[in-house]
């Protein structure tokens, strides 16, 4: 199958190895990737901010990119979602209403992609440690993945998966709230750290590399031993 | 006094960073969930009830303006006084004018969110009233002569000890940690005030069309004593509080109690359907029932958000917020606080006032999630954020969204700005978190992200070459 894989703007700026990990991957498994070079970011800040007209202006252009693709894989639940359930949202009633809803229906959150359309969890993956996984809010409640992380990470030969209280309690991120509020999205941070402590684990792993960018900032300047990483890394290790 | 916006910040600052008040708090609330899944599970299938709880509420606001006329005449043919208040100030008048008309000195009343909305309390005292709140909780929160932190918790903030301080203080009681004495000591102090009060005022959890009936669900029996006990009763409610038909209660009231308190069923459900009758022993003389708009139909007119009005004020999306349990109820400096409050503020008391409430939100959509009504509660944040946009944009974070969209749209420009940020990296960390760096919002408590020599496009650029 032709995968085209968006890599959104920070991924691609900060955490270049997740998407080259996905295309290690999604490569080994004999797809063909196609990354295009002028789709850069999905428009949800400008979206969550309430600028919706500026957002479209981002939008559109992806749309048109996007136009032709088979499937569109995403790694990360926050865009994913931005793509698949919040473009038909913001063209409602618009020209592009149709091709909002067509890209939905084509786009894929990664874990989502291997476990729901490629059937794949056992991707030979060897990875040495205890984890708990982080399920960023976009992921596991407009996009419903909940399962297909967990099945993968299940299947990594060395890793203990281990469940923390506050799996599904929101990290603090919130995109520009991180920024508009950042005593509250600290507050949040440090109480889902302290729950992936209370588990022992080494590794807080999730789907969303938005999340762990704020996590990782947090536990760096408290000097936390905790680390985090995104799944596609665990997964692209052997 | 403070904007809103100016208070809101401050206090979620401080309360952000007390300790003390995030292990209360979170504790309380990680007992709430255990004790809410264990009572969920006693439903047959609790999301199907929560969808037939939506329909049942979707009907009901949806024909409101049949199902109010209903309810009002079936409670007038029992001889009950219905008033229709569309302001807060007529809501007031309307009831200081009955308790003037009833020459009464003392008024008891039970817990109602719809008299903190329109401070019912400091107008009738300001009249020359005396009001106690005969809910336990309510009644701390009275001597503290704060609100209500919590829509049904509403002293949950403080610990035994400050209680027992408090009636130290306040009654003079002596020094007890044990949560009985502690009750004890509350309603020795009550039950004088139930003989005495010529007046009782209660709240209600929901107005039955069909039979003209209000229902009220509490913990203590305060609220049947404040009712039964002195002669003229009134009880005033918002008008979407309605449900169509008696039998409705059947899934409403264990579902309160559920989401709500995690009860499998709250203490006392009573239903008052008018004063005292011919052939009945007990009950008022005199029963009025005050329905107060304040702007709710304004949010019925809205076809987007009018689910808001499915709210049965349970408080559960309160529960489950990460911003309410890291800041706390009073922090949000209006009536209704949590999500739920920050959907709602905007219409009652003003978009633009309001908005940060919207802002104030990660959009993690537990709120949404946990909600008995189904009230899609963090995608009406995102309106209100989109609605406050366009009445009002931010000049500077319009401009800041426009230029952004003008590099991400242009691939020379994006990698531009990446080798900028690269060669700027290095020098990041001399003016970090001070006043002169520009992230500093993220960089006070957080370090910056990896900014690594190649990006991912320009790996894959390379590769393919």
């Amino acid at each position: 199958m032709k995968v085209t894989l968006f890599v959104p703007c920070f991924m691609d700026a900060c955490y270049p190895k997740v998407g080259i990990s996905i295309v290690e991957i999604l490569e080994r498994l004999g797809h063909e990737i196609e990354c295009p070079e002028e789709v850069v970011c999905c428009g949800q800040p400008a979206f969550n901010s309430g600028y919706w007209e500026e957002s479209r202006v981002i939008c559109r252009k992806v749309l048109k990119q996007l136009e032709r693709a088979e499937a569109v894989v995403i790694p990360s639940g926050s865009c994913g979602a931005m793509l698949k359930v919040f473009y038909p949202e913001l063209f409602k009633g618009e020209p592009e209403e149709a091709a909002a809803n067509d890209l939905a229906a084509r786009t894929w959150e990664f874990s989502d992609f291997l476990v729901k359309r490629l059937g794949v969890t056992d991707l030979g993956a060897k990875f040495e440690g205890k984890a708990t996984f982080h399920d960023g809010c976009h992921g596991l409640r407009e996009l419903k993945t909940k399962d297909s992380p967990r099945r993968l990470l299940e299947k990594v030969e060395g890793l203990e998966l281990v469940e923390m209280e506050a799996a599904e309690t929101c990290c603090g991120f919130g995109g520009t709230f991180s920024a508009k509020f950042p005593m509250i999205s600290t507050a949040m941070g440090e109480v889902k750290c302290s729950s992936a402590n209370e588990t022992g684990a080494d590794w807080m792993v999730s789907n969303d590399s938005s999340c762990l960018m704020h996590l990782q900032g947090l536990l760096d300047r408290q000097g936390n031993p905790l680390k985090t990483i995104h799944l596609a890394e665990v997964l692209a290790q052997r | 006094m403070s904007s809103p916006v100016s208070q809101f910040k401050t206090d979620a600052t401080a309360k952000a960073g007390d300790l003390r008040h995030r292990g209360l708090i979170q504790t309380a609330l990680r007992k709430y969930e255990i004790v809410r899944d264990v009572r969920k599970g006693a439903f047959q299938d609790w999301e199907q009830a929560r969808q037939s709880a939506a329909e049942t509420k979707f009907f009901a606001i949806n024909h409101l303006d049949t199902h109010l006329v209903e309810f009002a005449e079936k409670l007038e043919a029992r001889g009950t006084k219905v008033h229709w208040a569309s302001t807060a100030s007529q809501a007031r008048e309307i009831i200081g004018g009955i308790i003037k008309q009833k020459q009464a000195k003392s008024v008891v009343k039970s817990k109602a969110m719809t008299a903190e909305e329109i401070h019912l309390n400091p107008a009738l005292e300001k009249l020359g009233f005396e009001v106690v709140e005969s809910d336990l909780g309510e009644y701390i929160v009275q001597l503290r002569e704060e609100a209500p932190y919590h829509i049904v918790f509403p002293a949950m903030h403080l610990t035994r000890a400050e209680i027992s301080d408090l009636f130290h203080n306040k009654l003079g009681s002596p020094e007890t940690h044990s949560p009985e004495e502690l009750t004890m000591i509350a309603r020795d102090a009550l039950r004088e005030k139930y003989i005495t009060a010529d007046i009782g005022i209660t709240g209600a959890n929901f107005a039955i069309a069909e039979t003209g009936m209000i229902s009220v669900t509490e913990n203590e029996g305060n609220a049947r004593l404040s009712a039964a006990l002195p002669k003229t009763m009134i009880s005033l409610l918002g008008i979407e509080k309605v449900l169509p038909k008696l039998e409705d209660l059947a899934l409403f009231l264990p579902m309160l109690a559920t989401a709500g308190a995690g009860q499998q069923i709250t203490c006392y459900n009573t239903m008052y359907g008018g004063p005292r009758q011919a052939d009945e022993c007990d009950g008022p003389e005199e029963y009025h029932v005050v329905l107060l708009d304040n702007r709710r139909t304004e949010l019925l007119a809205d076809p987007e958000q009018r689910d808001a009005l499915h709210c049965i004020r349970c408080g559960a999306c309160l529960n489950v917020c990460p911003i309410f349990r890291n800041v706390g109820g009073h922090t949000y400096g209006t009536t209704y606080s949590g999500p739920i409050g920050s959907v709602i503020t905007p219409h009652l008391r003003g978009l633009q006032d309001w908005k940060h409430l919207s802002n104030s939100s990660s959009l993690c959509g537990a709120c949404t999630e946990t909600c008995p009504v189904k009230i899609d509660l963090h995608h009406h944040l995102l309106h209100n954020r989109r609605n406050a946009s366009a009445g009002k944009p931010s000049v500077l974070e319009r401009l800041a969204y426009r230029i952004y969209a003008i590099a991400v749209n242009t691939p020379g420009f994006w990698g531009l700005g990446k080798r900028i940020g690269r060669l700027a990296y290095p020098f990041a960390r001399f003016f970090s978190g001070t006043i002169y760096d520009p992230a500093r919002a993220w960089t006070k408590t957080r370090d910056l992200p990896p900014m690594p020599g190649q990006s991912f496009k320009e790996w894959w650029k390379e590769r393919n070459r």
